[in-house]
């Protein structure tokens, strides 16, 4: 038939928008997955809440942690949060080189906040506990820092698939840096809860 | 289209957050006998951050409201449910413990 050579374009519509975030559906999808992810911390962090609290021998944590050392990385990852930011605000006004500096800086705040919770852990299982031998607190400890580590380790390598492909953004076409952005900050967001949670209190 | 508004000081907010960071840090230090006081203040500051960070960094502050609804009220209703149930958690534990 011939018709069927012919493309019909009689329905043609525009794509609907996004109803809650009419730039991009992908933020919109960051963001629900964002808030399923804050479901995940969340039950983590409310079931180290209610072991530690029904516990009253619960060790306090900076005679076992180092927090200093953890001081120093929650700074970092403050630091890359605004090295992310700066890279978004570069691409919004299409300065390429802009982006993929503050990117790759990023990524190496990224690095250095896992390499820094390497040695943390190094040091922690050759001298002090392992997931196993401490009970609760080494449980506890290393399921949640280690879950957190997880997404720090998958946002460096979505930062980097994202610095590989930067020479196809634009002032007008940037929504995939904004949304690796949305995701590297709630990965920060959470360092910020864990690190008073576990460390602090 | 991006939402009209001004970029925020980013810097700013930079600075907002290392100098709770050194608070939270010295709160931490308070004397075992204010140890309620203490984690109520690293409770707050902690939110405080978290909440810097989600309005200006993730840009909440900037969208339409009902995005920063969809992001806010899950955590929130996760702590109402853990407000009811944690009382009988608490209970069960503590009975468990006094029992050894």
């Amino acid at each position: 038939m011939s018709q069927a050579a012919v493309l019909d374009h009689t329905l043609d519509v525009e794509p609907a928008e996004s109803p809650l975030t009419p730039e991009s559906w992908g933020k919109l999808g960051m963001w629900l997955f964002l808030a399923g992810d804050a479901m995940s911390f969340g039950g983590l962090i409310a079931a180290y809440a209610a072991l530690r609290f029904g516990d009253p021998n619960w060790p306090i944590p900076s005679t076992i942690l180092g927090v200093p050392f953890t001081a120093v990385m929650t700074f970092l990852l403050i630091c890359s949060s605004v090295t992310m930011v700066k890279a978004l605000e570069s691409i919004k006004h299409g300065d390429h080189a802009g982006l993929r500096k503050f990117l790759g800086l990023t990524i190496i705040g990224g690095l250095c906040f896992l390499g820094m919770q390497a040695r943390e852990y190094s040091h922690l299982i050759e001298h002090v506990m392992t997931l196993t031998n401490k009970g609760l607190f080494g449980s506890t400890f290393f399921v949640l820092t280690g879950f957190h580590g997880c997404h720090v380790f998958s946002g460096v390598v979505y930062l980097t698939c994202i610095l590989l492909s930067s020479g196809k953004y634009t002032k007008d076409n940037h929504n995939s840096v904004e949304i690796v952005g949305l995701y590297w900050h709630f990965v920060d967001l959470v360092w910020i809860l864990i690190f008073t949670f576990v460390y602090l209190v | 289209m991006d939402i009209e508004h001004e970029e925020p000081n980013y810097m700013k907010i930079f600075y907002w957050l290392v100098a709770l960071t050194v608070a939270e840090l010295a709160v931490a230090q308070m004397p075992e006998g204010m140890r309620k006081l203490m984690v109520a203040a690293l409770i707050a500051l902690a939110f405080i951050k978290a909440a810097l960070v989600a309005m200006y960094f993730m840009h909440l502050k900037f969208e339409k409201h009902i995005l920063a609804m969809v992001a806010v009220i899950p955590p929130i209703l996760l702590g109402m449910f853990l407000f009811i149930t944690y009382p009988d958690t608490a209970w069960r534990l503590f009975t468990q413990w006094a029992a050894h």
